[in-house]
């Protein structure tokens, strides 16, 4: 992927002292060892977890947690997205709707959610779906209302009908905007899951941070922080990897605009 | 029985407040089979209106259009539209060949036999060697001969052009001239073609109609009997080019001066 960009040095020398210092802070201060334990304690903490597999089964119940949400407001988004940027009447109906719920921040939702469907999974999966549709639908929207009229004429001309239009015109021209969503609510849906989970959950990783925190083993909770951001930057990398597949005939010209 | 026939054709724009602006005053004409007619008109007279009301993407508000007999009521099956504006027309996120293979899909054709055909229109318009490139990699002049092989490819029995070569460099718009008789001698199709530029229409055509100012109608009609095929040094020397130029010109001129 990185094109010509050769490795950062300075940025992992950078990083690998942050460590050193917090690995010797801690060990010279046992006063500050609850609080940060030695970077060496948390990853061993990391690999017994593992090993023993007591978080993998927390790892995968947010990373299911995590896809079905994902997946389905992907879908939902794209869908609806497509509908509202299309058909002007559609649009007109729903934007007081959009813009009145868009600027709340997601997390406000969860006690509402919690109250209507109570601590379950359907709740942290509600709540995700939720907040990670919103980026989605909003790039869909603006990504086939900012279509080429001449564009849809071709269609037109050539005898499509209105569904192979959408199909085989509107969606990949709209594409860009669409991935542009999906790549901001993946980040958005681990945020939501991890969140939903700590405040209401009994199993996951963000369950599973706040109960190692007010177990007081903070070696096992940052082991979870480690988890969940490796994930995160896991779920990432996939997406970028699939983005540069998708989107091939874009790549040399995005670097040419970039000159 | 005319291949096409405009009947009384009339567009009235309603603009925003009410107020109506009149494109197309009347305008009656028929076109015969393998005929290469060109429209020539000031600029703003209403040569897309009139183009898009054939094609069939715009209602006129009075008159018909008529294909073999049958009244255009929506894009008609045998007639594609090639747009001035190639780069908002082709799509960016196919290849040349797949932009061109869009002609043949666009008939259900999505045989292996249609690579061939639409690689051995991608050779008589010259592109051979760039069947894998995508539009943004091309020059205007490489992205119109796509387009038209891509309309092409769909197979029109007749072939409606919108200034196509309006905003290319002089001499590219020479070449495409030729590649256009080329093609038009070989396949035969009819050819609606609209432009500003007096030469190329009288080099082009085999018959020139004059619209006048908006609301434009017919001010003149104009056989163009210089022998084909035509050549663009020799054609253009011919004592009769020029007159006809002049004439032309000075009809225009003093149908706007008259407004």
């Amino acid at each position: 992927m990185n094109v010509g960009k050769a490795f950062n040095w300075p940025g992992w020398i950078a990083f690998a002292l942050v460590l050193l210092i917090w690995e010797f802070g801690s060990r010279n201060n046992p006063a500050l060892q609850p609080y940060l334990p030695p970077v060496s304690r948390i990853f061993s903490s990391l690999g017994e977890l593992i090993l023993s597999g007591r978080i993998v089964s927390h790892l995968m119940i947010t990373l299911s947690r995590f896809l079905q949400s994902y997946l389905f407001a992907a879908s939902i988004a794209v869908i609806l997205g497509t509908v509202l940027g299309y058909f002007r009447l559609a649009h007109n109906l729903f934007e007081a709707v959009i813009e009145f719920l868009r600027p709340m921040p997601s997390v406000a939702i969860i006690p509402v959610a919690v109250l209507l469907l109570g601590i379950s999974d359907a709740m942290i999966i509600a709540v995700t779906v939720y907040a990670s549709l919103w980026p989605v639908l909003i790039n869909t929207i603006d990504g086939v209302r900012h279509l080429e009229r001449t564009l849809i004429d071709t269609g037109r001309t050539f005898g499509l009908n209105r569904r192979k239009i959408l199909w085989l015109v509107v969606l990949p021209a709209a594409a860009p905007y669409i991935i542009t969503g999906l790549r901001i609510s993946l980040s958005i849906a681990l945020i939501l899951v991890t969140t939903a989970e700590m405040i209401a959950g009994s199993k996951g990783l963000g369950f599973f941070i706040l109960d190692e925190e007010r177990s007081m083993n903070s070696g096992n909770m940052y082991a979870g922080v480690i988890l969940v951001s490796a994930l995160g930057y896991l779920l990432n990398r996939l997406f970028v990897l699939g983005e540069g597949w998708a989107m091939n005939w874009r790549r040399g010209m995005l670097a040419r605009e970039a000159l | 029985m005319p291949l096409l026939e405009i009947q009384n054709l009339a567009k009235t724009y309603r603009q925003m407040g009410g107020e109506t602006t009149v494109a197309i005053g009347e305008i009656s004409c028929k076109v015969e089979t393998g005929e290469f007619v060109s429209f020539v008109g000031p600029s703003g007279c209403g040569k897309t209106t009139l183009l898009m009301s054939i094609a069939g993407l715009i209602a006129p508000s009075a008159g018909q259009v008529v294909i073999h007999g049958k009244e255009v009521s929506g894009p008609p099956p045998n007639l594609v539209l090639v747009f001035q504006d190639f780069n908002k027309s082709l799509f960016a996120w196919r290849s040349v060949l797949g932009n061109v293979r869009f002609g043949l899909e666009a008939r259900g054709n999505h045989s292996r036999e249609g690579d061939g055909k639409a690689r051995s229109l991608i050779d008589l318009v010259g592109l051979k060697g760039f069947e894998n490139h995508y539009p943004w990699e091309l020059s205007g002049g490489m992205q119109q001969r796509v387009a038209i092989a891509r309309a092409l490819a769909y197979e029109p029995e007749v072939l409606l052009m919108d200034e196509p070569f309006g905003s290319l460099d002089a001499l590219t718009r020479l070449e495409l001239e030729d590649t256009l008789l080329q093609l038009w001698e070989e396949l035969g199709t009819t050819i609606l073609f609209i432009t500003h530029d007096i030469e190329e229409a009288i080099y082009l055509s085999d018959r020139i109609l004059l619209l006048s100012q908006r609301p434009s109608r017919i001010i003149e009609q104009l056989p163009i009997n210089f022998s084909r095929p035509r050549n663009q040094m020799l054609t253009r020397a011919q004592p009769g080019f020029m007159e006809i130029r002049n004439r032309i010109y000075q009809r225009i001129h003093n149908e706007s001066a008259l407004s």
